[in-house]
């Protein structure tokens, strides 16, 4: 019992690591499963212009850090003559720029690439209360009588702060509200009013800075949203409609109410922002991001491999595949077929010339070919010079194919090239045996088999989706061999002794 | 379309159908290790191995290794006139002559054909460069006396060699058949080549109904004589010597084929690692419920030859 569970046991196992880890390459690095699939990736670019003083300078940008939704690639820093710092920590990121002296107008770029990464949905640490905010008469009281009214109004943080944000949007707002509007110190900034009315609650908030990553922007311009922390996570607010919810792509830049830049020692003229929207290869995507991820399996990707290695391994890969169609054929369906692999052989020889030409040139040559050898019969060679002798024909036929079909102008007969010569031969050879000595009936039946496997494998070979699968997924061949294994345990019937059997079956008793 | 298939497919699991997959993947390699392989896939081996272990064989009259030998052949031929030219690793009858009578510089083949010496030598060179055997491996080509087959047994094959296929599993014999050549046959008792089936009886040796084609029929198409009723002579001497090539040669599944030589008895003709399912199909039952019932027992190998062979049949009833 154990002896058969072990195959069983290896077989499964084989099968559930293949496509795990096709569905984990999936899941989380999004390798496409359909070929020719493409993502967006944008390219986001902040680019700042100083006219500098005398003396040093030196420009901080804030940079993205935590950026929920989107998954960074690639950065580049772009500046002439300036020395780069960049400095880290979990929550924050910023680039300084310095140089001691400067002329004419430089520009820093800042550029990197962006992607949808559902996975990311990291934001800012957990936030303390804030203090409530010293406010003079009469705001202090307005303040009190807000929040006091918005309380009763609302259930939790989250009511709290929609209603809070629906009140100060308001086409026509309270006289508590509309002294807060009016007042100099806030000049209108209604993103500034809530966050002082709601640290006036005690409730902790965040304002966050980003791009909307929509189409291609020359002049993209940085939205403000309100992010609430309702004491186990974050919450987030377009300030403007009040409507509690996060675009998917929204690039959240940096957080607070400061300016992104930090000029010392020179004048920003400008500050420019861009996005460009990319069309990429969900697979070269896919693979960034995989070595983003440090996943080890990305650093034995295919793709890493010289295009003309590559090339060779997308034919490779599919011979299993071919394999495993014989498998079927053989021992599921009961096919007879020549030899044990030609018929995979005969499919990768089609590959090279294309089914309808394969299969016209194939059953040409080997009919041509066998005469041949009937006549080589009466000669009575012995088995290898006959044997040479025979793939000598088969040579001299292709030749003569390919003339013929230049004369006529029937390209498909030049593309014989790799038709395997020495298959042919093996296939002739074979089959004269098999007619010999079992009749032509069964030579027919054989190589009829020897022919449909043939045509079966090659279709499923070229299927696009297959080749695609295979080729970007080759752990698959896992779930190959899982299979193949479970076949080789197969002790059923084969489809064909159902007929063969069928007098047994019919009869009672 | 779907659901016959699944309703013929359960039909002959219930009645042990045995199936090439069942057949590979449960007996010959749990039971038949790969080193005895040589043992029976070599027929000169396999002779001698035999007659080390007393079993009755067709006599070895000659056997050539070499290119050379098969060019000076005319001396070895001189003193022989009925004999059967065999590739030592053929399979399925392929590359066998059968010489009946020698004229003066010719030799008559059982289909008829005239030989001149060179014809022969051609052939056996043939053989040893490989062209009967498995892969083309180089093989030798072996000379053995023509059986004459019992005239009891004449009247049921008018042409060729009848001979009798035992299966044996682990020691006991599960099922047996008759193998009638025909005119369509060549003279080959190859159920492939058009040969005719006979099921047997294993408890007395009497034939069954006969199967050509895997279609019933009555009567041989060539002589029109009934087939089924016609009792095998020294059917108990046929079943032990079948029953003892287990031990000669190891193999646990295994297929013998016996001739019935009108002086000699029964002969094991040769071995066969890989038995065909045919014999299902002319004994109309499967083998599985046979073999099962064998591997019930405990090592039946072990068992003396009467208690194997009166387990043989109480097998033919079921």
């Amino acid at each position: 019992m154990i002896r058969i569970r072990h195959w069983l046991v290896l077989a499964l196992a084989l099968i559930l690591l293949g496509s795990g880890l096709a569905w984990w390459k999936v899941q989380q690095y999004g390798f496409p499963l359909k070929p020719d699939m493409t993502d967006v990736s944008w390219t986001v670019q902040a680019r700042i212009q100083l006219r500098p003083g005398e003396g040093p300078v030196k420009a901080t940008l804030q940079l993205p850090s935590q950026t929920p939704n989107l998954g960074r690639l690639r950065e580049d820093f772009i500046s002439r003559g300036f020395g780069l710092d960049v400095q880290e920590s979990r929550y924050q990121r910023q680039a300084t720029w310095s140089v001691r002296r400067t002329g004419g107008r430089p520009m820093l770029y800042y550029r990197a690439q962006f992607y949808t990464d559902s996975a990311r949905q990291d934001f800012a640490p957990r936030p303390q209360f804030p203090d409530i905010p010293a406010l003079e008469e009469p705001f202090a009281t307005a303040m009190v009588s807000i929040t006091d009214d918005v309380r009763r109004h609302s259930a939790d943080i989250e009511t709290f702060t929609t209603e809070m944000l629906s009140r100060v949007n308001a086409a026509s707002p309270r006289e508590e509200i509309a002294l807060f509007l009016n007042a100099p110190e806030f000049r209108g900034n209604r993103l500034e009013i809530v966050r002082t009315l709601l640290a006036g609650a005690r409730i902790p908030t965040e304002q966050i800075n980003g791009l909307l990553l929509v189409d291609s922007d020359r002049r993209a311009v940085p939205t403000r949203w309100l992010a609430v922390h309702n004491g186990q996570r974050w919450l987030f607010f377009d300030p403007s409609s009040g409507r509690q919810h996060l675009p998917e792509n929204l690039l959240v830049w940096w957080r607070g109410a400061q300016a992104p830049v930090r000029i010392e020692g020179a004048e920003l003229i400008d500050l420019h922002w861009s996005v460009r929207r990319n069309e990429v290869g969900s697979l070269s995507l896919a693979e960034q991001r995989a070595r983003e991820h440090d996943f080890l399996l990305a650093n034995f990707s295919l793709m890493n491999l010289p295009v003309q290695t590559q090339s060779v391994y997308a034919i490779l890969l599919m011979v299993p595949i071919g394999a495993f169609v014989l498998v079927l054929m053989r021992n599921l369906v009961g096919v007879r077929a020549f030899g044990t692999f030609m018929p995979v052989l005969i499919a990768l020889a089609f590959r090279e010339t294309g089914l309808a030409a394969g299969l016209v040139m194939f059953s040409v040559i080997v009919a041509l070919g066998l005469l041949f050898r009937f006549y080589l019969e009466r000669l009575r060679l012995l088995l290898v010079p006959r044997l040479a002798s025979v793939l000598t024909v088969v040579v001299i036929l292709m030749l003569l194919m390919s003339l013929l079909s230049q004369r006529i102008g029937w390209e498909v007969g030049l593309s014989i090239g790799l038709f395997p010569m020495v298959i042919l031969a093996m296939v002739i050879e074979r089959m004269s045996i098999v007619w010999e000595e079992r009749g032509a009936r069964d030579a027919m039946i054989e190589s009829a088999g020897s022919v449909v496997i043939a045509v079966l494998a090659f279709l499923l070979m070229t299927q696009p989706l297959i080749q695609h699968l295979v080729f970007v997924f080759p752990e698959l061949l896992l779930v190959v061999l899982g299979f193949t294994i479970m076949m080789g345990r197969y002790s059923g019937y084969r489809l064909s002794e159902l007929i063969r059997f069928r007098e047994l079956a019919g009869r009672r008793g | 379309m779907k659901l016959p298939v699944i309703g013929r497919y359960l039909a002959l699991k219930r009645r042990g159908v045995l199936g090439l997959n069942a057949r590979n993947g449960r007996y010959i390699m749990p039971y038949n290790q790969r080193r005895f392989y040589p043992l029976v896939d070599d027929k000169i081996r396999c002779k001698q191995v035999l007659e080390n272990h007393g079993i009755a064989v067709p006599p070895m009259l000659d056997s050539i290794r070499t290119q050379f030998d098969a060019g000076h052949l005319e001396k070895r031929l001189a003193r022989l006139e009925r004999f059967v030219i065999k590739p030592a690793s053929g399979s399925g009858g392929d590359g066998i002559v059968v010489i009946t009578s020698k004229r003066r510089d010719y030799w008559l083949t059982a289909g008829g054909n005239l030989l001149r010496l060179d014809d022969i030598q051609f052939h056996v060179s043939s053989i040893l460069n490989g062209m009967y055997s498995l892969g083309g491996h180089p093989d030798a080509a072996l000379f053995e006396g023509l059986v004459e087959t019992d005239p009891i047994l004449r009247r049921l094959a008018p042409e060729g060699v009848p001979d009798i296929r035992v299966i044996v599993f682990r020691g006991v014999p599960v099922m047996a058949m008759m193998r009638l050549p025909t005119r369509r046959s060549g003279g080959r008792a190859n159920i492939h080549q058009g040969a005719i089936g006979v099921g047997i009886n294993l408890a007395t040796g009497t034939t069954l109904q006969a199967v050509m084609d895997q279609r019933v029929i009555d009567r041989h198409p060539d002589s029109d004589e009934p087939i089924e009723g016609f009792e095998v002579p020294d059917w108990d001497g046929l079943m032990e010597l079948s029953a003892r090539c287990q031990a000669a040669v190891g193999l646990g599944y295994l297929g013998v084929d016996i001739v019935l030589d009108a002086n000699r008895g029964p002969l094991v003709l040769e071995l066969n690692a890989r038995p065909g399912l045919a014999i299902q199909i002319a004994n109309q039952t499967g083998l599985g419920n046979r073999l099962a019932m064998v591997e019930r027992k405990h090592s039946p190998e072990q068992a003396d030859i009467s208690t194997r062979l009166d387990w043989a049949r109480e097998l033919a009833d079921l």
